[in-house]
């Protein structure tokens, strides 16, 4: 037995979600290698201008059947193909623009004949083609458990739904089938076409596939949705991975999570908030999504905009006690054992003076009495080191490079903090005549 | 094409030099992008067993004969042959090195997913990549001294070893042949050593390297036949024969000796900077 509440969700919102599910995991998919490639643009334009052929084609053969539809949209797709190439030479534009042309007044072109077309068929509304129906797809859902998982359940379900999962599972073997063509195809496709899988037989599989996603998913979802799908799930898992088979699987997984939140929030939340009617799903399906993007570039750990400002303080703060101990190194070198650090901060290059004192002491490099510094054992050893290699590279940008010793200081001062290995010389002095540390390990 | 047709062709039997030995002979080929021809009727026969550089200016068409050779980018006319036979028969004993701009150094794959990709003709369509082939890749990477990179992202890689990476992927393919395209572009002494290192084990193995080649002070080191190419063929055969003055300033029309005199008075104003 079912329960009311229950047998509600399931007849209202049960199809419009798997839609949903299908329509952003078959999209994220596919999107990863339009990411890669730089043609998120090919996706933007193939999902609009193919709307024209799906019209002319339910024009042509009054049937909404998804052969038709693709046969209607492959067309739009060639044609659109060959116009881009005429605008682009005809109207010496570059290509962007061109796309960018054709594809929008496709579009429009579309959106102009789906009104004509719904003055005589009440089943076509122009409104849907930017933000779908998602909410149109419910079904009567029986009142027991078993007659849910049923044959004629199966029979129940919308044509949109069912086109959407074989396009998804489709889209799945797909991607597992070709995983290794579609990423040597996508990086190097010169390589590919010499190790006898074409790349550009590979591209043209990749935009029927993308075509055929845009196509299935235009009636339920619209065209919003698809776009927003092709791009921001693949965007998001390329910012937290370096690995494409890790980045595949956390765009399937950010897309789906995409759905289902924003699902939730359309249809639940404005309810509970005491709002009068939902939201539409898909519009709030593609602001997750694309909220998701922005939160990965914020917070991701390899490419997100904290990590690096981390990355960067901690690295400042290496540079600051390498040029400390340096400092000191040379105070002690010309006979001032013990510097003050009013004698010291002017020749630092940093902010806050104290706390790169602090830290130095912390790690034992140096120590402070009152107002004045000393450099330890350890301090001293490391001081050697940089001052080391801050002479060798003065000398080796003398010999090896021609400048000039007095231009050599300010460019030494930056090669001295590089993690490279120091020049190859035994030179026991510097361009200035100054003793070169002997190497210390 | 009327142009072509006005100069009577010997056919390929003809030419004493043809053999089906040859790992690579090209004749009378012409490639053109968009109508401006780039190479001109260029007949070539590449000696087994020997190391190539393909020399001249920017613009002489020395890619676009690589890639036209490969089949990368469609001939006008003339043909190509690999031990006597078309491309598409003698494709598994062929190797390719693409220039290192040519790619997206940003794309997430690692440097032993990259050499892995050398062995995809042999893994075949629709195949996963197993053990033995990781493990092939991983000899291949040793070899270049980038055992301990395996794994890194690509673009965590200098220049130098992501051409080295180019190279061990080109290696795994275990080919007779290769072209590579600048693989000295731009790369750090240790690995200039180590490639031209592998092009001589290549040689000792009987194998044949047709390279690229921008640095004319190491060609007659490096190499043992040389291609001179600006549209047409300058001159091509062994370096102690070919590479001479005369043939580099036909090559390089003259701009070689002006780009000598240039780089001489930057010198010397640099020495008189430094005296003062």
């Amino acid at each position: 037995m079912i329960s009311d509440t229950l047998r509600q969700y399931i007849s209202f919102d049960l199809f419009p979600l798997i839609s949903a599910i299908c329509v952003a995991l078959s999209c994220g998919l596919i999107g990863n290698h339009l990411v890669l490639r730089r043609q998120s643009m090919m996706g933007d334009a193939i999902s609009h201008a193919v709307l024209p052929g799906l019209v002319a084609a339910f024009l042509l053969a009054s049937s909404r059947s998804p052969m038709v539809m693709f046969l209607g949209a492959g067309a739009s797709a060639l044609v659109t193909v060959g116009l881009i190439e005429l605008v682009k030479r005809l109207g010496r534009v570059e290509p962007g623009a061109a796309m960018g042309v054709v594809f929008s007044v496709m579009f429009a072109l579309g959106v102009l004949m789906l009104e004509q077309a719904a003055a005589d068929h009440v089943d076509l509304d122009a409104d849907c083609v930017l933000y779908g129906q998602l909410e149109t797809l419910f079904f009567v859902a029986p009142t027991e458990w078993n007659q849910l998982f049923s044959v004629g359940t199966l029979n129940d379900i919308p044509t949109q739904v069912s086109t959407l999962l074989g396009l998804t599972i489709l889209v799945i073997i797909f991607k597992v089938a070709l995983h290794k063509e579609l990423r040597i195809a996508s990086f190097d496709p010169g390589l590919a076409t010499t190790q006898g899988i074409h790349a550009g037989l590979i591209t043209v599989l990749l935009m029927v596939m993308t075509a055929a996603c845009a196509v299935a998913s235009f009636e339920a979802v619209g065209s919003i949705l698809v776009i927003a799908m092709l791009i921001c799930p693949a965007s998001t898992a390329r910012l937290c991975t370096d690995r494409l088979s890790t980045q595949i699987k956390l765009s399937a997984l950010f897309a789906i999570t995409a759905a289902v939140i924003g699902y939730i929030l359309a249809s639940f939340v404005p309810e509970m908030l005491g709002m009068p009617s939902s939201l539409n799903a898909a519009g709030m399906i593609s602001v997750v999504a694309g909220s998701m993007v922005a939160l990965a570039a914020i917070v991701s750990p390899s490419h997100g905009l904290i990590a690096k400002s981390f990355r960067q303080r901690s690295l400042r703060k290496t540079v600051a006690i390498e040029d400390l101990i340096g400092l000191l190194y040379r105070a002690k070198e010309t006979g001032t054992p013990r510097s003050t650090i009013s004698s010291i901060a002017p020749a630092m290059n940093t902010k806050d003076i104290n706390q790169v004192i602090q830290a130095s002491t912390r790690q034992g490099l140096v120590t402070q009495t009152n107002n004045s510094l000393e450099l330890t054992g350890a301090g001293q050893a490391a001081g050697a080191k940089i001052i080391r290699r801050h002479r060798l590279w003065e000398g080796y940008l003398v010999d090896q490079a021609n400048i000039r010793p007095d231009n050599v200081h300010d460019i030494a001062e930056q090669l001295e903090h590089l993690p490279t290995d120091e020049p190859d010389s035994d030179t026991q002095t510097d361009p200035h005549g100054r003793p070169v540390p002997p190497h210390s390990d | 094409m009327t142009l072509l047709q006005t100069q009577p062709r010997s056919t390929l039997d003809a030419r004493p030099e043809h053999s089906a030995d040859n790992p690579l002979s090209v004749h009378a080929m012409t490639v053109a992008y968009h109508r401006k021809p780039v190479l001109w009727d260029v007949d070539y026969d590449a000696p087994p067993g020997s190391l190539v550089a393909i020399v001249g200016p920017n613009g002489a068409g020395k890619s676009t004969f690589i890639k036209a050779c490969l089949g990368l980018i469609p001939a006008a006319a003339g043909t190509v042959e690999f031990w006597g036979k078309p491309y598409k028969h003698a494709r598994a004993d062929i190797g390719y090195v693409p220039q290192r701009e040519s790619v997206d150094w940003d794309f997430p794959v690692s440097a032993l997913d990259v050499v892995c990709m050398g062995l995809y003709r042999k893994i075949g369509w629709f195949k996963p990549i197993r053990k033995a082939h990781k493990a092939a890749a991983m000899e291949s990477l040793d070899r270049m001294g980038l055992a301990d990179y395996a794994h890194r992202q690509i673009a965590q890689l200098s220049g130098g070893q992501q051409q080295r990476v180019f190279l061990a992927r080109a290696l795994v393919q275990n080919a007779e042949l290769y072209f590579m395209d600048e693989p000295f572009a731009g790369v750090d002494a240790a690995t200039e050593a180590a490639i031209i290192e592998v092009l001589r084990e290549l040689r000792s193995q009987g194998k044949t390297v047709i390279v690229v080649h921008h640095d004319l002070q190491t060609v007659p080191t490096y190499f043992d036949h040389a291609m001179l190419l600006n549209m047409r063929i300058v001159a091509a055969g062994p370096v102690s024969e070919i590479f001479t003055d005369e043939n580099l300033n036909k090559t390089y029309g003259g701009r070689l000796t002006l780009l000598a005199e240039a780089s001489e008075a930057v010198a010397r104003a640099q020495q008189g900077q430094s005296t003062k």
